[in-house]
């Protein structure tokens, strides 16, 4: 039997905020077909079952809720004539550029001039985490429960326990609250909760959920059913038992990366993204990756804004941009975890919405930024916003001025 | 007045099986062979969810065994019987091989030992390779190795769908698969026997004691004092696929004075798998991971595979082991109370399965049972394919363009497609829990653990009667 080939200009691999935004920019520009593939029912990504407002802000500068602005995206990237197929799945590369597909529709091959990896990330499961204990039910991450509650429409337990203090633990509150489930704690190994922003002073006040910071989930007890979760303090090593009938494991988020691995492009070794430049290209000439592939996680709109991003560098390499200049490695000093984009290249733009995009594992009120180049401090800064953990920390683009394009790799770190 | 309704009494069976792990599946499989009428009791909601779905999974040559048992000759004679029955019906199975690898001299020291006890037992093709040659074998293999142990025919099976395939191809040949029979109570007749189960009564004229873990306890019930069943917990890690190249070959540890250690091995799902531990435990229902249990896995794997260490982990399994104060099988019949034990089968039961039925029928052949093959036995069950060994439905365009319910991608990390899903709740003995899915189709045991797929999984479920199975990270248990 044949298997069908499509050869599309651009193959956008995912149909969340950075995909279908890429489709809609690049799609009235180039003259070939651009599609993009999704593996799941309807294409959105993560917003679709993120059923609260606040998308939308940055780059349709008006908020809705996480549905409506997944679905305002596959209609923008439809009616710029993007050709969406989901429940397509990618499962093997089948040439630089070129992959093999499963859809109802059979066994595809795809060979496009030019590929945009947006596969997103996900939250790392309790396996992942490496937690003991019995195996019960009632064990999720933010993702399955918001899938579960906003699109199955499936019943949760009464008393939860959320795992981590990320942006997305609270949003994993407003979705327990809204199945009708009481947080009884979130578990947070950072040692204050009110430097996470606006959003968790609110939330906190608007959700009443207790926090037990600088704790950790050490075991959790149940046959059938979850019973329990043990708490362990960080500090005191103190133990305790939280009766609760649901454990949410939310944030520690990890790029859905397969295709980047299977593919042997170069893996940035603190996002577990692709190592890519501020074009947003990847290793292999002609791939490019944009959203929360690169930066677990930014919000959606910022991912979104990565897509548009992306275009402009596509229609350049489908319009015979030259070579790319040899890059500078960006690296991320402790408590610095990792920095997107990790490479520069003299001649290139700035990253998309020129920032560059940081994880912190301390909490720091008026960060002061400091790059360094071979040593030699090149630029600092404070700035005026915080840097705290499980949110993304930006920092302007700006900072870099001054590098010497031969230099050597580039440090970013905090004091 | 007199009742005079007729009355269907109990039908007796020529012979009933307690157990439907491996070892009491493949007994079944091999009587029903034969005019006899056989039932298979089983505690539990589904075949194999005891010890038989958590084991490490290895088709074993019988290398290592003590030569003259009787362990030794049937788990040979069993690695032929299954690599047969796998090849008919379509069980995964993955020639890899083996190396044991020394660490230390005493390790050393004991590697020509072992080949030789590998020819005693009729194995000849092991062979003692130098440092360079096992990191050749093995690159990724952590500092410090001096030597090693070829075995080239050591290979993984899927141990899930071995399982289902015996106890299918039992129940295709007329046997009666009796699920949710917990056998509380035993009563020896003159003529028959009759088992009280939590699902009713169950009349036989003899009975078979496959029972793992519970057998010391069933034969108690037959009023005998043979054995005791001590539960030997195994815990290990599943990585995620993207480790898989590390692991070409199963990494066998060199048993030395100073106890087992732990393995590698490569899974036949296209995963790496480090354990298991090893403690013995009192309670038989201590299927919890541990603390320690993953700091002593940790620690090994630092040290054999410090680059598998820095992979995601895709699960963790416990489970326990059906240990016995004996060195060997222990399969004695008791021809007045028509009753045979089966006790004692560690976790090679799964390769020896086989040659063990086939034991089993010449014992009970002995000791008065009337065997007579049957000329009109159907051919053996055709197995959903859960390996990655060979082409899955995802993969099949034919197969696809007939059925798109084979190209719908369900559970993306592990490719399961809604038709495999589908297949697994009309098949002979279909999946009745979340669990009972996992092991038919993979359905989320990936590395996701269902954060995209589990809610759908989930509905499934609900769809097919299945309901109150919340998506959650249950998996299945491991001995070794």
């Amino acid at each position: 039997m044949t298997t069908t080939t499509l050869t599309p200009d651009v193959l956008i691999i995912g149909g969340g905020p950075a995909g279908l935004t890429a489709a809609a920019a690049l799609a009235p520009r180039i003259r070939g077909e651009v599609l993009v593939l999704d593996r799941e029912k309807d294409a959105g990504g993560i917003p679709r079952h993120s059923d609260h407002t606040g998308y939308g802000l940055r780059d349709l500068h008006r908020v809705m809720t996480g549905p409506k602005y997944a679905r305002h995206l596959v209609e923008q990237a439809t009616s710029a004539g993007a050709t969406i197929r989901t429940e397509t799945m990618v499962t093997h590369w089948a040439g630089d550029r070129a992959v093999e597909v499963t859809g109802p529709q059979g066994r595809l091959r795809v060979e496009a001039k030019a590929v945009v990896l947006a596969t997103g990330a996900r939250e790392r499961p309790r396996a992942a985490r490496r937690i003991p204990g019995d195996r019960p039910q009632g064990v999720y991450t933010t993702g399955q429960l918001q899938n579960a509650v906003h699109l199955h429409h499936s019943e949760v337990g009464s008393r939860a326990v959320i795992v981590g203090g990320e942006l997305v633990s609270w949003s994993a509150a407003v979705t327990l609250r809204e199945a009708g489930c009481a947080t009884e704690l979130m578990v947070s190994q950072y040692p204050r909760t009110e430097s996470y922003a606006a959003f968790n002073v609110a939330g906190r006040a608007l959700l009443r959920v207790p926090v037990a910071n600088r704790s950790r989930v050490t075991r959790i007890i149940g046959k059938g059913r979850v019973e329990a979760v043990e708490i362990e303090n960080l500090d005191t090593h103190a133990r305790r038992t939280v009766a609760c009938d649901t454990v949410v494991f939310t944030g520690d988020w990890i790029p859905d990366h397969e295709l980047v691995r299977s593919g042997g492009l170069d893996l940035d070794p603190g996002t577990l993204g692709p190592l890519t430049d501020t074009a947003l290209r990847t290793s292999r000439p002609g791939v490019f990756a944009a959203g929360n592939l690169l930066h677990p996680v930014d919000t959606a709109d910022v991912a979104a804004i990565d897509g548009l991003h992306v275009a402009d560098q596509v229609e350049a390499w489908l319009t015979g941009a030259g070579e790319p200049a040899p890059g500078l490695r960006i690296l991320a000093e402790a408590p610095l975890r990792w920095v997107s984009p990790g490479l520069l290249r003299p001649g290139d733009p700035a990253p998309p919405r020129g920032r560059l995009l940081l994880w912190t594992d301390r909490s720091i009120r008026f960060p002061h930024v400091i790059v360094r180049q071979n040593g030699r401090v090149v630029s600092e800064r404070t700035l005026p916003w915080p840097a705290a953990p499980g949110r993304v920390f930006r920092v302007p683009w700006s900072v870099m001025k001054g590098l010497s394009a031969r230099g050597g790799p580039v440090t970013i770190a905090l004091r | 007045m007199t009742d005079t309704t007729p009355h269907e009494p109990d039908p007796v069976y020529d012979v009933v099986v307690i157990g439907a792990g491996i070892v009491g599946s493949a007994i079944a499989r091999d009587l029903s062979g034969h005019q006899l009428s056989v039932a298979l009791v089983e505690a539990r909601d589904d075949v194999g969810d005891g010890t038989s779905k958590a084991n490490t999974a290895i088709l074993h040559t019988g290398f290592d065994a003590k030569p003259g048992t009787l362990e030794s000759g049937l788990v040979k004679r069993g690695y032929h019987l299954l690599s047969e029955y796998a090849r008919s019906t379509g069980i995964p199975v993955e020639h890899t091989g083996a190396i044991l690898v020394a660490w230390n001299a005493e390790e050393l020291a004991v590697l020509p030992g072992l080949k030789e006890k590998a020819e005693q037992n009729g194995y000849d093709r092991c062979r003692i390779v130098g440092a360079d040659e096992v990191y050749e074998l093995i690159p990724s293999l952590g500092e410090g190795a001096l030597g090693g142990l070829t075995v080239p025919d050591e290979s993984i099976i899927c141990t899930w769908t071995t399982n289902l395939a015996l106890a299918t191809d039992a129940r295709q040949r007329g046997a009666e698969v009796l699920l949710n029979h917990a056998v509380t109570a035993v009563s020896v007749n003159t003529r028959s026997t009759t088992l009280t189960t939590t699902g009713g009564s169950v009349q036989a004229r003899w009975v078979v004691n496959a029972a793992g873990l519970g057998a010391d306890r069933i034969d108690r019930l037959f009023g005998h004092e043979r054995f005791t069943v001590t539960p030997r917990r195994g815990e290990l890690f599943v990585f995620d696929k993207l480790a898989r190249p590390l692991v070409d070959k199963i990494v066998l540890p060199v048993p030395t004075s100073r106890g087992k250690g732990v393995l590698i091995s490569p899974t036949i799902y296209g995963n790496v798998m480090l354990g298991p531990t090893s403690e013995d435990l009192t309670d038989r229902t201590a299927t919890g991971t541990s603390e320690d249990g993953f700091a002593f896995l940790l620690d090994k794997g630092e040290r054999l595979m410090p680059r598998l260490l820095a992979e995601e982990v895709t699960a963790s399994y416990a489970g326990l082991r059906a240990a016995i104060d004996h060195g060997d099988y222990l399969i004695e019949p008791t021809p007045s109370q028509r009753y045979l034990l089966v006790g004692g089968i560690r976790s090679t039961g799964l390769t020896s399965g086989m040659a063990i039925a086939e034991h089993v029928h010449e014992v009970l052949e002995e000791a008065g049972l009337v065997l007579t093959a049957r000329t009109d036995l159907p051919g053996p069950p055709q197995m959903a394919n859960i390996g990655e060994a060979t082409v899955r439905p995802y993969q099949d365009a034919e197969r696809i363009a007939a059925d798109p319910e084979y190209g719908k991608v369900v559970c993306f990390c592990e490719r399961v497609t809604a038709g495999e899903i589908r297949d697994a709740f009309q098949s002979p003995l279909p999946a009745r829990n979340l669990e009972g899915l996992r092991r038919r189709t993979r359905a989320m045991n990936g590395r996701c653990q269902g954060f995209f797929c589990g809610a759908a999984v989930n509905r499934l479920l609900n769809e097919n009667g299945c309901g109150g199975a919340a998506a959650a990270p249950a998996r299945p248990e491991v001995n070794s």
